[in-house]
């Protein structure tokens, strides 16, 4: 489902139906969920790790969902082997965490930032061109704790040297940017 | 007896209503009949004005005696000299809304304030639905009130935004200062802290519940607890458990020692178990216990007496919510609780666990049951079968929130039966659109029953597959209801519509994804002025209808939030307005926009 957005951009919030990966987007969403097959239901829900969740569903305050310790429950046995990283953002409040092992690269990861922060506008940096005069970029801190810019190394190698992402002022990160 | 703050819901505590309702629709202000001609006509002439004085003072004092906000607001609208009486004599202000009414305006009019509760941005904040910078910033409450009250002790801010300087502010204005309760506030961050605990030094309660505290590099934290006087503290309530950052546990502790009156304590995930354990030792006076995680087994050292005292601290505990217990560690617990009456738990504790609590807890009267992964797919450990059974065993039960993943309308109706004592029904089922687990059919008689059965209902959150129906029930028979929180329900306008008809006693309307559209928004004309705030983002709303709504009530602020820019013009994404003498915030962010 992450694929489909809607044409206004606000796919994330939209009523839908259906199997993840189709496009049946409907505004008002009546009928019941496929009866009988519960099955098959249940395993669709787990197939789907990376099924777009809607902004703020189900109504619990992120502070809760943040605080629970980091013990995983026998049914995401799977997803305990992530790699989860802490995400910060310039101005921000409070933090994010998230699972990098589900992203299959760095335009997936971006896509993946810009749902979870784009209360902040952060969208503002895909859709200038050619990412020049962007209002954020994203940067992370490795193994060596140095701050780096993202995008540099092949994915894989990101993935395994990177232990915290921040997402900066545009202004600040243009300084890494020339150094390079 | 101080209220129980911890949500500050004002269905709850029972002092909820209107806040100051000033002439909403004359044109003037104040209040009506200027002397005091009695309607019997006992007095032809007009009374010398030596006794309008008199009569003022004498009110003053039986005033003292009306506690209730909604009662003092009746109080104030009987003539002038009542409400002139009645200003003097308020010792607590309420604002429901930071932005109905100005600063100013306020500190005006009540003149003896001790106490001011105050609460900003719309609850949905709650779940990322409103933008950082959106408003609700506190400072210039602040000045207005360290220039009006200088006898103030409390302040009880919900949702606001504050900032370190504020909280200087209040620490220097406010000799006498006593309580500072900040619910799901934002904005502030240690050296805040350190300055309240610092300079006021008649401190009784400081109590951080679920605030964002600004994120601190390591040597930006400022070690607060060590401020704190070293003389005895008066302090009764200390909660922390939100700060992000490590404390001081050494001054902590001897903070602990030299607090003879605490009560109420809650730290931090960063106080092991071992140090909680020394400070209940030095703290054996303690009432409320809790901390914001529970460490994993490993970390409780194998030692004797630490094992023996684990019983004690899961049953202290198992009201924080947080600790991940599964029904099995609680059954021998819950088996001796036979007083309990809140009781907040994670659904690790199955329906086995709340079987186990509606067989002991029979005073129970509020429960809330909140989901270990707070996702829509999550397996779901509670169910309809753990409800029913609450509701068997609970009869007092007041409140309940619940999060689940399947439920009926059966269990449902059951509760609806059961439980008249319920105030507060608020049932999460986390799969959107999920229809009853076993009939397949939507959930509206459940909610029906809720409406119809609970006849003290003053707040309602539905969830599931529902239609029209449901909502024809909530505005045929929810008369008392004043919340009400909608996501992903509905099927036409005509279910907005039998709300805003058929619902005399509503306050605040929060709705999500639901397909409502501009017909429904005007049908509610009649009833935005007795409401405190209209909420909804995601549905079918246009700029046409809310500019229509904006023009026929002047006196509402319409807030259009725009946080896409890129969205179509004509389409409202999120819509919030609530009723003001303010007139439009001069504060408001890019992404505001105020018709």
């Amino acid at each position: 489902m992450e694929d489909v957005k809607g044409s206004d951009g606000l796919g994330d919030t939209e009523l839908r139906l259906g199997l993840p990966g189709t496009s049946t987007a409907t505004r008002s969403a009546k009928r019941a969920l496929p009866e009988g097959d519960e099955e098959s239901h249940d395993e669709l829900r787990r197939t789907s790790a990376t099924k777009a969740q809607v902004v703020g569903w189900p109504p619990i305050r992120s502070y809760r969902k943040n605080s629970f310790p980091a013990r995983k429950v026998e049914a995401e046995a799977e997803a305990a082997a992530g790699l989860y990283v802490k995400v910060s953002m310039d101005g921000a409040p409070f933090l994010r965490k998230i699972d990098l092992s589900v992203y299959k690269g760095y335009k997936e990861l971006r896509e993946g930032l810009d749902n979870m922060f784009k209360c902040f506008s952060f969208g503002e940096l895909s859709r200038r061109e050619g990412g020049s005069g962007s209002e954020y970029a994203i940067t992370y801190e490795d193994k060596d704790g140095d701050l780096m810019l993202v995008g540099d190394v092949p994915w894989e190698m990101f993935i395994s040297s990177c232990k915290r992402l921040r997402i900066m002022k545009g202004s600040e990160a243009r300084g890494l940017e020339s150094r390079h | 007896m101080r209220e129980e703050r911890s949500d500050m819901s004002e269905d709850e505590d029972g002092g909820g209503g209107v806040e100051q309702k000033e002439r909403w629709g004359s044109s003037h202000g104040g209040g009506c009949c200027g002397s005091a001609k009695s309607r019997g006509g006992v007095w032809t002439d007009p009374p010398p004005p030596f006794s309008d004085q008199v009569l003022e003072n004498v009110l003053e004092n039986v005033l003292q005696f009306l506690v209730c906000r909604r009662d003092r607001n009746a109080a104030s609208l009987v003539c002038r000299s009542w409400y002139r009486a009645e200003a003097q004599s308020r010792g607590e202000l309420f604002i429901g809304n930071c932005y109905a009414v100005s600063p100013r305006r306020a500190t005006d009019r009540f003149h003896r304030v001790r106490s001011v509760v105050l609460k900003g941005k719309p609850r949905f904040a709650d779940f990322s639905l409103v933008p950082l910078g959106w408003g609700a910033h506190f400072s210039p409450w602040a000045s207005a009130m360290a220039a009006a009250y200088p006898w103030l002790e409390r302040i009880c801010l919900k949702r606001m935004s504050i900032a370190d300087d504020d909280l200087s502010l209040l620490a220097f204005s406010f000799p006498f200062f006593k309580d500072l309760t900040l619910i799901c506030c934002d904005g502030f961050g240690t050296p805040g802290l350190a300055v309240i605990a610092e300079k006021c030094r008649h401190l009784r309660v400081l109590d951080l519940i679920e605030a964002y505290l600004e994120e601190e590099e390591e040597d930006e934290v400022v070690d607060w607890i060590s401020k704190f006087p070293q003389t005895t503290t008066s302090l009764e309530t200390l909660g922390f458990d939100c700060v992000d950052s490590a404390v001081n546990f050494e001054a902590l502790e001897a903070l602990v020692a030299r607090s003879p009156a605490l009560r109420q304590l809650r730290v931090n995930h960063h106080v092991t178990v071992d140090q909680l354990f020394r400070l209940m030792v030095r703290a054996p006076q303690l009432t409320h216990l809790g901390t914001g995680s529970f460490g994993p087994p490993a970390a409780l050292a194998p030692q004797g007496d630490v094992m023996e005292h684990e019983a004690d601290l899961v049953s202290a505990f198992a009201a924080s919510s947080f600790a991940e217990i599964t029904a099995d560690e609680l059954k021998p617990v819950i088996h001796h609780c036979h007083n309990l009456q809140k009781f907040w738990v994670l659904d690790t504790v199955r329906d086995e666990g709340l079987q186990a609590v509606a067989a002991t807890c029979k005073d129970l009267r509020e429960l809330r049951v909140f989901p270990l992964n707070a996702t829509e797919d999550s397996e779901g450990f509670v169910s309809d079968v753990g409800l029913a059974a609450i509701s068997e065993g609970c009869r007092r039960l007041r409140s309940i929130l619940y999060f689940c993943q399947q439920m009926t309308n059966k269990a449902v109706i059951t509760m609806s039966k059961n439980c008249q004592e319920l105030v507060v029904f608020r049932l999460c089922i986390m799969g959107r659109h999920l229809p009853d687990h076993h009939t397949k059919e939507p959930m509206d008689e459940g909610f029906g029953a809720i409406v119809m059965n609970c006849k003290k209902l003053t707040r309602l959150a539905v969830s599931g597959l529902l239609t029209d129906k449901a909502f024809g029930y909530i505005g045929k028979y929810g008369k008392s209801i004043r919340t009400l929180s909608v996501a992903f329900a509905g099927d036409s306008d005509v279910g907005l519509r039998y709300v805003l008809e058929g619902c005399p006693k509503l306050q605040k309307l929060e709705i999500r994804d639901s397909p409502f559209g501009d017909p429904a928004l005007l049908s509610g004309i009649h009833q935005y002025y007795n409401m405190r705030f209209l909420w909804m983002n995601s549905c079918k709303l246009s700029i046409r209808g809310c500019k229509d709504v904006a023009q026929r009530l002047p006196r509402l602020v319409v807030e259009v939030i725009r946080d896409r820019p890129e969205a179509d013009e004509e389409t409202v994404e999120k819509l919030y307005m609530y009723r003001s003498l303010a007139g439009p915030r001069n504060d408001a962010p890019p992404f505001v926009k105020i018709l």
